[in-house]
């Protein structure tokens, strides 16, 4: 992967935000990524296959037929094979999936993945309807208002039952803590402006059932946010007709993917089986352990959905993520550095964005351009890996990223 | 009669107008709830809203409707499980969109007044005309059968005239919401001798079910509220005259403004608290007042002098400030009246010679917006007055005599009893008027 690009996760905590003024729209945000993606490969010629990643425009921005924006971007881009995918907030990452296996089965060279999402086009009482699509249409009736904070409000309060509530509830602050603190260091991330003095005991506030869920409290969440993110997928004879050298690229050594059904409940609402699956499957494609990575990308939606993350991912047993996080190993100066630049409770997640984004994030700290967010990549653990979750824990994408 | 039972009907008098709008729509979403509960199944809830134009009312019905969705926008974890058996409502839009047809669907804007005569509760909103209140509470009381409760929004006249001139027999009690009804948490509540026990029960419970607080007043004219905001703008006018000295009356209402917003850290300055009220409000408060204040002269000259000009201030019924002692653009203050001039003079003008004599702001000084949102509120108040207090600036020094005499009307409202305590002054500064801090606090 080469060239990666991020626009503002745009939203509430960023001062250009104001929900009544007007604010660039879909096509704003895809060609701003897909240009500069392409202003670093040669332009658009290079090109042969387009993916634009995102979950649903349709009902957020009245928008369908996605794919037909890239010639938007670039003219060069018209009648070149572009398609659009979908799968809830692991939608990024299965835009990824598309280009690596587009490059994988030879029918392309270079691959333009932009993932992309509009969200604050509504207010977030009706975007909770949209983005429970993300579950089975059948449970909204029983649902619960904020339909998705509800589903791991539920997985939090069985968390709690089972290990404890209150180291719980520190770890989640921890990692709220965390993201905020990497995302200050990222000027396209959401909170890079959050000058909150202290944010361990604000993301401590107890949770108001009467307002939100029973479990979390509104820091616990990720925001609302638009955005989107540009990589390319490129083969070696696509690196070099793109002219760039291996040293700015990071190659992919592993991808796993997995599905659950979408129609049942979790088998254990304290683990996130179908992500443990995943990583798994990408870590045995790497043919590398735990020991070998440098940083992690995990999908924080929820802080709780982080340490059930931690743990299905391998980094804690079950029930000790909180630890682990506590321990302060997934910091930014921990043993394993989790979500540099905040995750998306610090930077942002604009669903169809985060997969990408993930990626962009890896090849900007294993290739020296993170910036002030910047970690150190010992020589020893060259690689990275990124963990992109659709809905809760159904569609899931993993993948294991190697310095070059 | 029971609460409910009382509730079934209700009219409302200047529904239309900017108290009655609120007033309507907060008894509208109380009736809706009682209607959405098992034991009121059979009951019948109808709430007309009375005024005396179609036209008004037409634009209150688009108001109710706003109104309804964002308080439904709000309490939609709530509404969820009310409307659980509608197998047909599913996105929280769908409930959304049912609770305000439900809610509109109590609501009949009428302009005959005799709707009101099969109503249990009236609550009365029309404009602060003593005469007027009692020509239609008394006509409704004598045509209306079910011997009705009547809860009166006035800010200033007392409760126990209304109840003798409208022949009322004890079934009257103050209930002043704060402006804008829907948004403001706090109303103060006017009990006089006569008032009958079952109505203060209907209105504790009223306002328990609307999530609001209430500080109970004296029945004296203005009670806490305006018996506070009346004396604040005459000590103001007193620094005005008293700055006119050495400046000029637009740079001397410049000044005071500016002391009270921005050294005070208030919401906004007296003056164009003054605006945002209305002046001929201020000057028909005051009125009221007068003739029930006997050692002290509740009468402004600047206050007149504006209204002889034809210049009122009040807001447009969208919401945006009128001209009044101020010019306003973009709802910043650009300019200020002179009565005597009959014209406007740009602050740009003479600003800066202004702010030069009032010195800058002390160390520590926030917005007010800002301070309020701050955890460590009182402590960093506590050094902001300190460092007031020590500055040598004539701006300071303003502020802290006005900081005094804050204190000073506080402690004249308890001793005069218009107030029952100095926590229920503190209480209707802070909640009805967002004051940072009472007038009784630990800064001087």
């Amino acid at each position: 992967m080469i060239a990666g690009y991020n626009t503002i996760s745009m939203g509430t905590g960023r001062s250009e935000f104001h929900p009544k003024k007007p604010r660039p729209g879909l096509e704003d945000y895809i060609k701003e990524a897909g240009e500069n993606v392409l202003s670093q490969i040669g332009g658009a010629k290079n090109v042969d296959e387009c993916v634009i990643a995102n979950f649903i425009a349709s009902r957020y921005n009245k928008q369908a037929n996605l794919a037909a924006f890239f010639p938007y971007i670039d003219p060069n881009l018209t009648y070149k094979p572009c398609i659009r995918v979908e799968g809830a907030c692991a939608t990024g990452g299965l835009g990824l999936a598309t280009g690596i296996k587009s490059i994988l089965a030879e029918t392309a060279d270079v691959v333009l993945v932009v993932g992309v999402e509009v969200q604050n086009s509504v207010k977030a009482v009706y975007g909770a309807d949209i983005l429970a699509a993300a579950g089975w249409y059948k449970e909204r009736k029983d649902g619960h208002a904020h339909f998705f904070p509800g589903k791991f409000s539920d997985r939090a309060g069985a968390y709690f039952e089972k290990y404890g509530r209150g180291k719980t509830r520190k770890a989640m602050a921890r990692w709220y803590t965390n993201a905020i603190e990497n995302a200050r260091l990222c000027p396209t991330a959401q909170e890079f402006e959050n000058s909150q003095k202290n944010l361990e005991q604000l993301a401590l506030t107890e949770p108001n059932p009467n307002m939100f869920v029973d479990h979390l409290n509104v820091y616990d969440c990720s925001k609302v946010s638009d955005g989107a993110s540009g990589i390319a997928i490129v083969s070696e004879e696509g690196l070099k007709r793109c002219g760039i050298s291996k040293k700015d690229a990071i190659e992919v050594v592993g991808l796993g993917q997995a599905e659950y059904d979408l129609t049942k409940a979790p088998d254990d609402p304290v683990r996130l089986t179908t992500t443990d699956l995943a990583v798994k499957k990408a870590l045995e494609m790497a043919g590398i352990n735990h020991q070998k990575l440098a940083t992690v990308e995990c999908h924080d939606c929820f802080t709780i959905a982080a340490i059930m993350a931690v743990e299905a991912m391998g980094f804690a047993k079950p029930g000790e993520g909180s630890d682990f996080i506590l321990e302060g190993h997934t910091s930014r100066e921990g043993k394993i550095p989790f979500n540099t630049t905040g995750g998306l409770i610090g930077w942002g997640h604009p669903t169809g964005a985060t997969g990408v984004h993930q990626a962009v994030t890896i090849w900007e700290q294993l290739t020296q351009r993170a910036g002030q967010s910047q970690i150190k990549i010992p020589t020893a653990r060259p690689y990275a890996l990124s963990v992109n979750m659709g809905g809760d824990d159904k569609t899931l994408v993993s993948i294991v990223y190697k310095k070059c | 009669m029971k609460y409910e039972a009382k509730l079934e009907n209700v009219t409302v008098l200047g529904a239309a107008g900017k108290m009655g709008s609120g007033i309507l729509f907060l008894t509208a979403a109380e009736m809706t709830r009682q209607k959405f509960l098992p034991e009121n199944k059979n009951r019948d809830f109808t709430l007309y809203a009375l005024d005396t134009s179609n036209r008004a009312l037409s634009g209150l019905i688009s108001y109710i409707r706003e109104q309804a969705w964002r308080f439904a926008e709000k309490n939609i974890v709530a509404l969820r499980k009310t409307y659980h058996d509608r197998a047909d409502l599913i996105d929280n839009e769908h409930i959304i969109r049912q609770y305000a047809q439900d809610l509109l669907s109590i609501i009949r804007p009428v302009t005959r007044m005799e709707s009101a005569f099969d109503s249990n509760i009236i609550f009365e909103a029309v404009s602060e005309n003593p005469d007027l209140k009692v020509q239609l509470m008394s006509t409704i009381n004598k045509n209306n059968p079910n011997k009705p409760w009547f809860f009166t929004n006035t800010s200033a006249i007392p409760i126990s005239w209304l109840d003798e001139q409208a022949g009322l027999n004890g079934r009257i009690m103050g209930v002043h919401f704060y402006n804008p009804p829907a948004v403001q948490k706090l109303l103060e509540v006017v009990k006089t001798e006569n008032t009958r026990p079952e109505l203060s029960y209907f209105v504790a419970e009223y306002i328990k079910n609307l999530k609001k607080i209430y500080v109970p007043s004296y029945d004296v004219a203005g009670f806490i509220g305006n018996g506070y905001f009346m004396r604040d703008i005459l000590f103001a006018e007193r620094m005005v005259n008293e700055l006119k000295e050495n400046f000029s009356y637009v740079q001397a209402v410049y000044m005071v403004n500016k002391i009270t917003q921005d050294f005070l850290i208030r919401p906004m300055g007296i003056f164009q608290l003054v605006d945002y009220v209305g002046i001929d409000v201020v000057q028909f408060i005051m009125s009221v007042m007068k003739p029930y204040a006997i050692k002290e002269n509740i009468h402004s000259t600047l206050i007149e002098n504006h209204i002889n000009n034809i210049v009122k201030g009040g807001q447009y019924p969208d919401g945006r400030q009128k001209d009044g002692i101020f010019k306003y653009e973009k709802g910043q203050i650009t300019a200020v009246y002179d009565p005597d001039k009959k014209r406007y003079f740009n602050v740009s003008e003479f600003s800066n010679e202004c702010d030069e004599y009032l010195g800058e702001l002390p160390e520590g000084w926030q917005t007010w917006r800002k301070i309020n949102r701050d955890s460590e509120k009182d402590e960093k108040l506590k050094k902001y007055f300190e460092n007031l207090r020590l500055s040598k600036k004539p701006g300071a020094q303003l502020a802290m005599e006005y900081l005094r005499k804050f204190r000073e009307i506080a402690s004249e409202l308890v001793k005069n009893k218009v107030a029952f305590k100095f926590d229920d002054v503190n209480a209707v500064l802070l909640h009805g008027f967002h004051h940072a801090y009472g007038p009784v606090n630990d800064y001087i």
